[in-house]
């Protein structure tokens, strides 16, 4: 049950504030997304076209504190194909990233940001990994990006580098 | 033709094969790629975290291609999608580009319009053409039975990639496959995504999608499935026995990456593709295209 005074009518023009997220209110709920979904086929706890009605009705803590929204592949299909041009790929960007921010962020996806603001890049570069690319002929690759490091700390929220 | 080549994060310590036969086929088709070292992750990872973390370290790159006079080919999807998006944002937007720029310069970087990014199968396919190709080929491959898998963001968001491609009904790639003399197997439902996006939030999820793909290729009798992408690779190749023994199924199915096959009908010796680095074995494929392993 929706219970209507827990709702936040402000939720849809947060989202839609963020990058790529200013198509929302456009939705007039047809569900080709849901419908093309290629997670969705294998399980139905991700259904894009309830997330971005959860949305609209302003279901703010639900969304945000929910495991489904990490379950986007980035496949694109429904940004796609949606016939209002809603970004809905963009749009489950923009709404990991407030939960991100609120102290939700998935586990995985905390990790992989740790690493890159770390070295640069997802992986830990290894003498190792130059060792074997020295004997595959391909040239070494640097292990560590200050620089990166930097932009990481400057726009990551905190508690995900630390 | 010149272009810096991008890497991203898991081609240089995961797909060494795709990185090997990617260059060796460059080289016999007088394409010319320079190493910048400074090239790092483009930012693909950080997105779900962040949006505008990813779109300055997209930028950055693309910044640090600029400073060098290079065009970017990239070999990974998920890199392509995520600059040429970050390309197009920065180009058409005065005020986004501004406040980057304004981060970029902390770094001493700054992004300027201009810089031309593009997959490596997409400048086989438009820049050195099929018929051009088609003139290089050494090795008749006509007794492999192939199927493609395109990977997501080779195709989308198409509104990114000028068309290139039908992002419904794509033929670039198994056009690149069949000008080897391959045949090119069509399967059910070729465009869906590999999972590999999820496979650290819900890995069962993320496998079951892997696992659906290895069912419809296997259906027809083929003798491998070509890849694009890093990531797609991941799924299908390293992840294959993984999906067999949860799933109680065999697919034994030979992953090569698009330039592994190219280079085999170019000619190249298989060493020099990386066919060792393969988990899967493609002692099948190798011996169809009478080639000595």
């Amino acid at each position: 049950m929706i219970d209507s005074k827990k709702l936040d009518p402000n939720f849809k023009y947060e989202v839609a504030a963020e990058i790529g997220g200013a198509n929302i209110n456009r939705c007039f709920a047809c569900g080709t997304c849901t419908a093309g979904c290629p997670v969705r086929e294998i399980d139905e706890k991700y259904n894009p076209r309830k997330i971005i009605r959860m949305v609209l009705l302003g279901m703010r803590e639900h969304v945000l504190k929910s495991d489904f929204i990490w379950l986007c592949s980035t496949c694109y299909t429904c940004y796609d194909r949606c016939p209002q041009g809603v970004q809905l790929t963009s749009i489950m960007t923009a709404l990991k990233n407030i939960a991100a921010r609120e102290g939700y962020i998935h586990p995985s996806f905390k990790e992989q940001a740790r690493l890159v603001s770390k070295f640069g890049r997802l992986y830990e570069v290894e003498d190792f990994d130059n060792k074997k690319r020295e004997k595959l002929g391909l040239p070494p690759i640097k292990k560590n990006f200050d620089d990166i490091t930097k932009i990481a700390k400057d726009t990551l929220p905190k508690e995900v580098i630390e | 033709m010149k272009y810096a080549l991008f890497l991203g994060c898991t081609i240089p310590v995961r797909g060494q094969n795709y990185e090997m036969s990617a260059r060796e086929v460059a080289k016999e088709l007088g394409i010319e790629f320079v190493d910048l070292a400074d090239f790092s992750c483009c930012g693909f990872p950080v997105k779900s975290t962040n949006a505008e973390a990813s779109l300055i370290i997209a930028a950055r790159n693309i910044a640090i291609a600029a400073k060098k006079g290079e065009k970017i080919c990239t070999l990974c999807n998920a890199c392509t999608s995520v600059l040429t998006e970050a390309n197009k944002e920065l180009s058409e937007n005065k005020e986004i580009r501004e406040k980057v720029n304004k981060e970029l310069g902390k770094i001493g970087l700054e992004f300027k319009p201009g810089v031309e990014i593009k997959h490596f199968s997409r400048i086989l396919y438009e820049d050195i053409g099929i018929e051009k190709i088609s003139k290089k080929i050494k090795k008749d491959l006509s007794k492999l039975s192939i199927s493609v898998h395109y990977g997501c963001h080779y195709l989308r968001p198409s509104e990114l990639y000028d068309c290139f491609d039908d992002a419904e009904n794509p033929s670039t790639v198994e056009n690149l496959v069949a000008v080897t003399g391959a045949a090119v197997i069509d399967y059910k439902n070729k465009l869906e995504c590999c999972g590999g996006a999820i496979l650290g939030v819900e890995e069962d999820i993320a496998l079951s999608m892997a696992k659906q793909k290895l069912d419809n290729v296997t259906a027809n009798k083929v003798d491998a499935l070509v890849t694009i992408c890093p990531f797609c690779s991941i799924m299908y190749e390293d992840n294959q026995r993984k999906i067999e023994s949860k799933f109680n199924v065999e697919y034994n199915l030979p992953v090569l990456y698009y330039p592994q096959v190219l280079g085999l009908a170019l000619g190249i010796d298989q060493k020099k593709l990386g066919f060792r680095l393969n988990k899967v074995k493609a002692k099948v494929v190798l011996d169809k295209a009478g080639v000595e392993i």
